[in-house]
């Protein structure tokens, strides 16, 4: 069977360290931390008390008032990320046909905050159940995608993809698989996530996962440095759209690279810690290797999962060096999760616009906050520690990984005629 | 106009995101106010709440237009 070939047309981002794609490069290409104290509630008592929440953000700017009151926040960033996303593709929706165009948006929770309002309010009072009628379709992981396709009047396949902190990846893969089997042309994909709520810091915060660093948030998330304490929980929402090369080429649209392989394994081994030989995160990366009919010489950067905890480090690295075995020393590794920390069901869709604007612009985004050298990681390996790289990249490879085991990896190439 | 008018009306104007000189008595939720059947069944849960009332599913499918929710809530709120 002939696969069709699968374009990267329009990119939208909004993040911990910028809310716009410019932005969002200029801060990645820079080394900043999005990192700070927690503004949306009071996280006095809580273990952690800082996350990388995105910033000035007027949801009105983008959303009617009335509209947005029936969405939650993870909704909101969303929409607001397609908005840029379509815009960036230049796409003209009178023109494509609209019913081979597409949403799969990613997303580990959906509307947690929502979730937790609602409930709270209802234990709080004498039993009697009214609840929202918005409550629900505000909370559902789907209805992200639902919206974007009301808006747009995309009419091909939708829906959500939920596979933890791979969820946005799993999202790419999907919409990857519908335009190559040509059951459609264009996606809007990625995934988006706002869970910086006492339910979300809490809930982690009881499975030890985040970084307590209080007394200095920017250091904090450092993945492969030997104090490294756990990850940063990050809030915001990426956009791709996906396009049939033909179907671009067409009309005339910018191409930023090329989505060439995808790869999806489950570790089939704990809730909540990675195998400790990196098992199902090698697999991930040998199938979308195969998925791409590459081999490992022909990448030059990693953009890893690397959130920063003192287990998953280890263990990705030590997949990457089975997988790519002397090569690996040739290749530049980064974790931009240093800057942006974790966006969960949203990680993957900015990592991959991390990665696609690193082959872009010929630069390595830093893996910010090296303090200390750990010895379990091999001295030959360039982890680009703290300042971005200079470096041509024919193709990038960016992992996830989500609690339940499941790992998600896509190829990103330089777009070739 | 009585404070249950007054308090009726800015729920309006908050849930429904309308101009508070669009909220008449005469204005129906639906086709004035542009609520969906979701909105409407939001006002009522909205009503409920800040007069403390609970209103009956028959009783709150007679509800359609800002007159009719406010001379209910007059006639029942104690």
């Amino acid at each position: 069977m002939n696969l069709r070939r699968v374009v990267v047309t329009g990119l939208g981002a909004l993040t911990p360290i910028g809310n716009t794609v410019p932005e969002f490069w200029n801060s990645l290409s820079t080394g900043v931390s999005g990192a700070a104290p927690i503004t949306r509630f009071d996280a006095t008592l809580f273990k952690t008390q800082f996350a990388c929440e995105v910033k000035n953000l007027d949801v009105e700017q983008f959303i009617d008032r009335k509209e947005a009151r029936k969405m939650d926040l993870f909704t909101q960033m969303g929409l607001i990320a397609a908005d840029e996303a379509i815009k960036d593709a230049g796409l003209d929706l009178e023109k494509i046909n609209l019913h081979r165009a597409g949403v799969i948006m990613g997303s580990g929770i959906g509307g947690l905050r929502s979730f937790q309002d609602e409930v709270t309010d209802f234990a709080r009072g004498d039993g009697t159940p009214r609840f929202n009628p918005f409550f629900i379709p505000k909370m559902i992981a789907d209805i992200c995608a639902g919206f974007i396709s009301i808006r747009y009047g995309f009419r091909g396949p939708n829906f959500v993809t939920v596979s933890a902190c791979a969820s946005a990846t799993n999202a790419i893969i999907d919409a990857f698989n519908y335009i190559r089997l040509n059951k459609a042309d264009i996606f809007i994909t990625g995934g988006t996530e706002a869970t910086i709520t006492e339910a979300g810091v809490g809930g982690f915060n009881a499975l030890k996962a985040l970084s307590q660093r209080n007394d200095s948030p920017t250091t904090a998330s450092r993945p492969f440095d030997k104090d490294r304490d756990g990850f940063v929980l990050g809030e915001g929402a990426g956009c791709l759209i996906l396009e049939d090369y033909e179907h671009a080429k067409a009309r005339g649209a910018k191409i930023y690279a090329e989505l060439v392989g995808g790869g999806m394994t489950a570790d089939a081994y704990h809730i909540t810690a990675p195998h400790p030989e990196g098992e199902g995160a090698s697999n991930v990366m040998k199938h979308a290797l195969e998925d791409a009919e590459m081999q490992p010489e022909d990448i030059d950067y990693v953009n890893v999962h690397g959130t920063s905890t003192p287990l998953g480090d280890i263990s990705e690295v030590k997949a990457i060096q089975k997988v790519f075995g002397e090569h690996a020393y040739k290749i530049n590794i980064s974790s931009t999760k240093s800057m942006t920390g974790h966006l969960l069901g949203a990680a993957g869709a900015i990592e991959a616009i991390a990665s696609i604007l690193a082959i872009k612009n010929s630069l390595i985004p830093p893996t910010i906050n090296h303090f200390t050298d750990d010895e379990e990681f091999d001295p030959r390996l360039n982890l680009t520690f703290n300042k971005a790289q200079k470096r041509e990249i024919r193709a990038a490879l960016s992992n996830t990984f989500g609690f339940g085991g499941h790992n998600a990896s896509i190829i990103f190439k330089k777009i070739t005629e | 106009m009585s404070e249950i008018a007054q308090k009726v009306k800015a729920i309006i104007v908050d849930k429904l995101g309308v101009e508070e000189s669009e909220v008449t008595p005469e204005a129906s939720f639906t086709n004035d106010l542009g609520a969906d059947s979701l909105d409407t069944v939001e006002l009522i849960m909205e009503f409920e709440k800040e007069f403390n009332l609970s209103i009956p599913d028959d009783q709150a499918e007679q509800i359609g237009t800002v007159g009719q929710a406010i001379s209910y809530l007059e006639a029942n709120v104690k």
